[in-house]
């Protein structure tokens, strides 16, 4: 009792060191713990991307491309799926729903993605939560394009207004015969949906009905009000997303799809995918708090040098002690016990400064990076790193505290200055 | 231990008269310098008021150090209040020192940071005895420090860093008397002070010494002061120091 008093007022009598000191603790906690809530919160967000379908379809190639190019609109597909594959799957019994995706074209930077309107009751992510419109409807005329969030935001797209689609991802020829109004502005999701200009499926047909190989067919162009009059039957689809009556037949199912014969097919599970996905972006999370542990490391090591730097001066604090009966022992308590109020002060200002972050910013984070944090009790994980802070600050201090032991044996009540 | 902690107790061992004893001390520190001490019998009686002439580097403070057990000899024995310190485990002569030595230095005797009434409980958190025998240790210490001519407000309120080096030497002197230590040990207690304040202050110790019927040990080097003293000994005559060897002729 009487050592905590006496080292709360050690540490009183040299305010701005020793405050200067729990800044620093505390500023690396807070980012510690700040990067472990952006991680979780951005693994979660990341992991809800996609929920309630139960198998994507595409060409065979690698899961983790099929599923980057379908949910996540990075990268191509190789191969395409036949439309009778896609028909003779969607007749399955296993099957409850399906919903055909079409990639392929741009719009000024952002994919243009043909499917149905089911897609907008199909598509569920952050565990079930569904498509809203923020202004407008769902497409209904063959030209009538929905457009996520983002699309909206950073090209200043309200209902109402025309846009053209590119030939491809990143080309200069434009189907500008045959332009898009869009019909409604998807309510921000955090998700790649936000970042695509969604048509249906026909129209991806009307506007590639008279190209062959990637160009116009020369004297051979077909106007926007003809191809109305056309079956615009697709040939091809890009992948699918499919749901299940049951979750048990999902597996009957896949393998089913895998085993196909008319044509290569690659089924994949989303989740399972994700945390492959996972996995591969995992290395970047690992250095993230990597180098977060090695800031609350440097603060604590700062601690010890600052404990260090004070030893010299604070020898005659340490021969009075001696003098009045205190143990060797004593003076090392004593210096591991500044350390520990020090750090744990840090902890706690650290928590504070984390919590006042959280609840400032997440609006914003939510808002321009899809991240939803959730501010919650320290998890157990987190709490075990506190600890492991408080502990480490306490074998840190032991280096000054056991040169302070060495002293306080050697000086004895000799007051050396 | 029970004997141990039957010795921390203290006051009680009256058939003991010596305060202090030394008997064919011999001490050197060990590997560091080849400064070497021997002391064949020093003894002070208890309640007497003993001044220790000496210059610095007459072996004084390691004399100090032995006498209040924080370096123990190499040969010979060191008796304070009838406990041999040698017979005591060195944290069992940190709680004996606690418990039965009051130590006022030279200058620098208090811990900056506290009041100086904190300063002067302190050594009753080390020993128990002591702290039982002061039923209330504020009025206690303002009882001392009223002896000692320091005002209550003073003592309560100020920082020790505030007070000027006259009054923390007055509140040494309280805290190594606080509980009634059977010992107090000086080392150059009025060295800081300018001559005027000398006097007073020495005055005032060994009223207060006298009161709690402690015995008082004064090192000093300077000889105007051993007139108020029971008995004076020339350090170097019951010291006998010797530098030889490698390091000698430093």
């Amino acid at each position: 009792m009487l050592l905590t008093a006496l080292a709360w007022q050690s540490l009183l009598s040299r305010k701005i060191t020793v405050g200067l000191t729990i800044f620093a603790i505390s500023l690396s906690v807070a980012l510690f713990l700040g990067v472990e809530k952006v991680r979780t919160g951005a693994k979660a967000s990341f992991a809800d991307t996609i929920s309630d379908t139960d198998l994507i379809l595409g060409a065979r190639s690698g899961g983790v491309q099929l599923l980057l190019y379908s949910v996540f609109r990075v990268g191509n597909a190789t191969n395409n799926v036949t439309w009778e594959s896609y028909q003779d799957i969607a007749s399955r019994p296993e099957v409850d729903w399906i919903v055909p995706i079409s990639l392929g074209d741009s719009h000024r930077g952002f994919r243009v993605m043909g499917t149905t309107t089911d897609f907008f009751d199909r598509y569920k992510y952050r565990g079930g939560r569904g498509l809203e419109m923020a202004e407008g409807a769902r497409f209904d005329d063959l030209f009538d394009a929905v457009v996520g969030a983002d699309v909206a935001a950073e090209l200043g797209y309200e209902t109402g207004q025309e846009v053209v689609v590119a030939h491809g991802l990143a080309s200069f020829t434009e189907h500008d015969d045959k332009p898009f109004r869009i019909s409604g502005v998807l309510a921000r999701t955090g998700t790649p949906v936000d970042r695509t200009v969604f048509v249906s499926l026909r129209a991806i047909e009307a506007i590639h009905v008279d190209w062959r190989n990637g160009a116009q067919i020369p004297g051979q162009t077909v106007g926007a009000d003809a191809v109305r009059q056309m079956e615009l039957t697709p040939g091809a689809i890009t992948a699918a997303m499919i749901g299940t009556k049951s979750r048990l037949q999902i597996f009957g199912l896949q393998r089913w799809i895998n085993e196909y014969p008319e044509e290569p097919l690659l089924a994949i599970l989303p989740g399972v995918t994700l945390q492959e996905l996972w996995s591969l972006i995992g290395v970047a999370e690992t250095a993230l708090v990597g180098v977060s542990a090695m800031v609350v490391a440097t603060a604590l090591l700062g601690m010890a040098a600052m404990i260090f730097s004070g030893l010299a001066e604070r020898r005659r604090e340490m021969a009075i002690l001696r003098a009045v009966g205190a143990r060797p022992w004593t003076i090392l308590g004593l210096l591991s016990l500044e350390a520990l109020l020090m750090a744990g002060l840090g902890v706690l200002l650290g928590l504070a400064l984390l919590y006042g972050g959280l609840l400032a910013g997440r609006g914003w984070i939510d808002q321009s990076f899809g991240i939803y944090l959730r501010i919650g009790a320290p998890s157990p994980r987190e709490l075990a790193v506190l600890g492991l802070v408080l502990l480490a600050a306490l074998l840190v201090s032991l280096m000054p505290a056991w040169r302070a032991y060495r002293m306080s044996l050697s000086d004895g009540m000799s007051i050396r200055i | 231990m029970d004997g141990e902690d039957a010795a921390m107790a203290g006051g009680t061992s009256g058939q003991a008269e010596q305060a202090i004893r030394l008997r064919d001390l011999q001490f050197s520190w060990s590997g560091r310098t080849s400064f070497r001490m021997e002391v064949p019998d020093l003894r002070v009686a208890r309640g007497e008021k003993v001044f220790l002439l000496g210059e610095s580097g007459s072996g004084k403070s390691t004399l100090l150090s032995l006498i209040c057990g924080i370096n123990a000899p190499q040969r010979g024995t060191v008796e304070v209040d009838g406990t041999a310190l040698g017979s005591l485990s060195a944290a069992a002569r940190d709680r004996f020192r606690a418990e039965r030595i009051g130590v006022i230095f030279q200058m620098f005797n208090l811990l900056p940071y506290a009041s100086p009434l904190e300063n002067i409980l302190l050594p009753l958190s080390f020993a128990k005895a002591r702290r039982a025998r002061v039923a209330d240790p504020r009025a206690e210490a303002l009882r001392l420090t009223a002896g000692l001519g320091l005002e209550a407000d003073l003592v309560c309120g100020a920082r020790a860093s505030e007070l000027s080096i006259g009054q923390q030497q007055r509140v040494a002197a309280a805290r190594a008397l606080i509980g009634g230590p059977a010992l107090i040990v000086a080392d150059e207690p009025t060295s800081a002070l300018d001559a005027a304040r000398q006097g007073d202050f020495l005055d005032l110790l060994m009223q207060q010494t006298e009161a709690e019927g402690a015995t008082l040990l004064m090192v000093s080097h300077d000889a105007r002061l051993a007139e108020r003293f029971d008995r004076v000994m020339d350090l170097s005559q019951v010291v006998l120091t010797s530098r030889e060897g490698p390091g000698a002729g430093g």
